[in-house]
């Protein structure tokens, strides 16, 4: 090995920090960026079969809007909780992100059970025709979204009540905050392509 | 780090406080894998799962190859009777589907995964648990589909499964899910690597590497990540809704119900097309490598070669039409997707004529890794022209599903990518195993396989214009392709020779090799300034970079960077664009937990083949072992 000559010394660096100065923030972007592409061609998929048929929806009358639009005003609501996680979570104050996260996990929660709801008042079913597929598979993916946030949610909120909850943690759920902006924001799409488009 | 955590975490060491060689031990220590079956199952160790990656996608080369052997007997005379046509269908489905999804994409990776840490001078990989799961999946994913093979399900449908003859009419039995969930485990296992190489090169990068100071192969490894991150959703969608139609009866491409079979097409090769360039840009990364370290040179041309990679990764978005002409598609979007197809030549051509101008200008040194560059530049060339005459829809409407598609995907394929890894394998063995590879024997296999390859190949071009489709089992004696087929499987048979050659240079080179030294080709990338093998922690000091070719640059003494602790896993973040030094993270310690969320997953992927209910089931001990894998064990790289 070739000699060596030491020209910087890092040892004043944190050990951890916040946003896009961490790696799990680009993980969980990268993260993002996959699913959203996965979401998007969803939607072009969609789109390809509204296109290619004559008639849409195929079926008798359009999904009932609203289970779908109250889980459009809760997620939408759900920000202001969110944010609070998240710069509680900056300022590494324990208690204030504990009561967030118990608050994002009873949200989660709801969310779940309107959307389990949700898929019987599509008025069609999965294997009727393409469009019930198409529409059941949108929701669905949106739906496994939640889902894992929600498991994600209720492991951290567990953590932050025992002896790990210091210092890293804190960027995880700053981290998993972020996630849930992007939950929120492709159920945007997602509602207007399941419950308008077919009632154009 | 605060008083608190200094008070948990003991005596907080530095590099700083110690000599060369205790550092070395202690963080050998620290970063080390042990020995116990437990330890080898648990390793996060970049180098050790990019091995196993490595030698995994080498046999299933060796397996996808020895099928191909058999086609080529098959076809070596008309009306054979060696294969019947059920196993002949099989075979190409096996053939395509393990070179594309099972070689193709994770060799690359492989190397990505063992390469990109040390060329961008970190000690691990971002997030190595996940890339330790990535490879688990992988591994059970190949063997999935080589076990179905073995009970006589492997796949029939083609490597692209179109529908409706993948669909649940035509398909009947299990052979078309078994393909469909093949692909789920792979793209698992590709977009996992993939968010985890954009990660490693963006914020590990040692501290002075910035933008334009990243290798040539970081860069391609980035753009072919970025690539997989946009391309494969495409075919995850397309295999899972062709999955449901098959399974719970849903319409997606059953166009009685609204449905369309050419949905398939466009959604499969949105992914397929990209496919082709996430499978050829790392090899051009490759390129570039060699060539810089051979001619003695920099790069001719940096800027050009890395603006050429990028904008060869947004071209292939724009290309998958181009696989359809056949279906009937309108004019002007025919029109728009050949001009595309064209256009691609470009970049292509940029980076071509980059690297003849770098070993032109430079004072070429000709070894094994550079006489396959050179194979590639010839066999690379042609295929790129005979997809240049294909992009004419004309020509592609004469020739589509002939033998003259598969000479050309054959030379781009192999020309341009099993090349290219076949002179990254000796450039980088070394590296590897701490030993070289026989030089003679490795002159042997090129001109075995040069030779071979285009007499396997080039015939095809013309049986194809002859008329020969592709995936016929046989032919009359009156179609005349007797004597190209025999000459093509005559070729086939000198490749798969120089293959048994290069097992031989690998497994020799390996026991009895020369010593290689820390760099024996005096390459000027970061992954030759450590030791050959590279040391668990990698680099005992972090490299301060200042230069593209950073050995080359200080020849005297390498300017390293001190302050990391030694009792902990610590790695150095830095700033995306200018690589400052930023963070002192701890990297994930060892852990059981991907093994065990890979199996769970695993299990709910074939269970799923079956029932339904094994998706609902089986979520269960999949949350399980994922709570495992993130919950802290009190270590010092979680509690900091």
């Amino acid at each position: 090995m070739r000699p060596q000559r030491i020209v910087e010394d890092i040892s004043a660096l944190p050990t951890f920090a916040w946003g896009p100065r961490m790696t799990m923030w680009w993980g969980t972007l990268g993260f993002c960026a996959l699913e959203g592409m996965g979401f998007a061609l969803a939607i072009g998929a969609y789109l390809y079969l509204v296109q290619v048929n004559p008639q849409w929806p195929l079926a008798d009358i359009a999904p009932n809007h609203w289970p779908g639009t109250l889980v459009l005003i809760i997620l939408l609501v759900s920000i202001w909780p969110n944010y609070l996680a998240e710069r509680h979570a900056r300022e590494e104050n324990r208690g204030a992100v504990q009561r967030d996260l118990v608050i994002m996990s009873v949200v989660g929660a709801v969310l779940v059970a309107i959307r389990f709801y949700e898929f019987t008042q599509l008025n069609v079913r999965w294997d009727q025709n393409a469009y019930g597929s198409a529409t059941w598979l949108l929701l669905g993916l949106h739906a496994t979204h939640i889902i894992t946030d929600l498991g994600d949610t209720l492991v951290l909120t567990a953590l932050m009540f025992t002896r790990h909850a210091h210092g890293k943690r804190f960027s995880d759920v700053e981290d998993n905050a972020f996630y849930w902006y992007f939950v929120v924001a492709t159920w945007v799409p997602l509602y207007v392509l399941i419950y308008w488009v077919p009632r154009w | 780090m605060s008083e608190a955590a200094l008070a948990r975490n003991g005596r907080d060491l530095r590099d700083t406080a110690l000599g060369d060689a205790e550092l070395d031990a202690r963080l050998s220590r620290t970063w080390g894998t042990t020995a116990s079956l437990i330890g080898r199952l648990s390793t996060v160790d970049h180098k050790i799962v990019g091995r196993r990656y490595l030698l995994t996608a080498l046999a299933f080369l060796l397996l996808g190859g020895a099928l191909a052997a058999v086609m080529r007997m098959q076809l070596a005379r008309p009306e054979s009777q060696l294969v019947g046509p059920d196993l002949y269908n099989q075979l190409f489905t096996m053939h395509g589907t393990t070179m594309m999804f099972l070689f193709g994409v994770p060799v690359a990776e492989a190397f990505a995964v063992y390469l990109v840490p040390l060329m961008v001078g970190t000690r691990n990989i971002a997030f190595p648990r996940l890339n330790a799961f990535s490879y688990w999946m992988y591994l059970f994913g190949g063997i999935f589909l080589w076990s179905a093979f073995a009970l006589n399900i492997g796949p029939d449908v083609g490597w692209f499964a179109y529908v409706p003859l993948a669909g649940p009419q035509y398909g009947i039995g299990k052979r078309p899910d078994v393909w469909a969930q093949m692909i789920t485990f792979t793209e698992v296992s590709g977009m996992a690597v993939a968010i985890e190489i954009i990660v490693t090169a963006f914020k590990q990068r040692a501290p002075g590497m910035t933008l334009d100071r990243i290798p040539l192969f970081v860069w391609a490894m980035i753009v072919t990540s970025f690539c997989i991150v946009f391309a494969m959703p495409a075919v995850m969608l397309s295999s899972t809704s062709l999955i449901l139609d098959r399974l719970v009866g849903t319409h997606f491409y059953n166009a009685a119900e609204g449905g369309d079979a050419l949905l398939y097409q466009h959604l499969f090769w949105f992914f397929g097309h990209p496919e082709v360039y996430i499978i050829f840009l790392p090899a051009t990364g490759m390129v570039s490598t060699i060539v810089v370290t051979f001619a003695r040179r920099p790069a001719f041309g940096y800027l050009p070669l890395v603006l050429s990679l990028i904008a060869v990764g947004f071209l292939s978005f724009g290309l998958w039409v181009h696989h359809m002409f056949a279906t009937g598609l309108p004019q002007l979007g025919a029109s728009f997707f050949t001009a595309n197809s064209m256009l691609i030549a470009i970049p292509n051509g940029v980076q071509i004529f980059c690297w003849i101008a770098t070993l032109w200008s430079g004072r070429p040194l000709f070894r094994t890794p550079l006489f396959f560059v050179l194979g590639f530049f010839f066999i690379f060339v042609i295929g790129g022209l005979s997809g240049i005459m294909l992009a004419s829809v004309p020509i592609d409407l004469q020739v589509h599903d002939t033998y003259f598609v598969v000479a050309h995907f054959h030379y781009v394929l192999i020309g341009g990518a099993v090349f290219p890894l076949l002179a990254a394998t000796y450039y980088w063995f070394p590296k590897f195993s701490g030993r070289m590879m026989s030089e003679r024997l490795g002159r042997w296999h090129f001109w075995l396989a040069f030779v071979g390859f285009n007499l396997a190949f080039f015939p095809m071009h013309i049986l194809g214009l002859q008329g020969m489709p592709r995936r016929v089992y046989t032919y009359q004696p009156e179609m005349g392709w007797g004597s190209l087929n025999l000459l093509a499987t005559v070729g086939a048979v000198i490749l798969a020779l120089s293959f048994a050659l290069f097992v031989w240079n690998v497994v020799s080179g390996a026991r009895h090799g020369d010593v290689a030294g820390d760099n024996p080709w005096d390459a000027g990338t970061l992954e030759w300034a450590t030791t050959s093998p590279p040391p668990p922690q990698n680099f005992s000091r972090i490299p301060l970079v200042t230069s593209r070719e950073p050995l080359w640059a200080e020849r005297q003494a390498l300017p390293v960077i001190g302050g990391l602790a030694v009792d902990d896993r610590q790695l150095v973040v830095t700033t995306v664009t200018e690589a400052r030094a930023d963070i002192r993270e701890s990297s994930p310690e060892p852990s059981i937990w991907p093994l065990l969320a890979a199996i769970a997953v695993s299990v709910l992927f074939v269970g799923s083949i079956f029932t339904p209910w094994a998706v609902v089931w089986g979520s269960i001990p999949v949350a399980i072992a994922l709570v495992g894998w993130f919950w802290p064990k009190g270590s010092k790289e979680d509690e900091e």
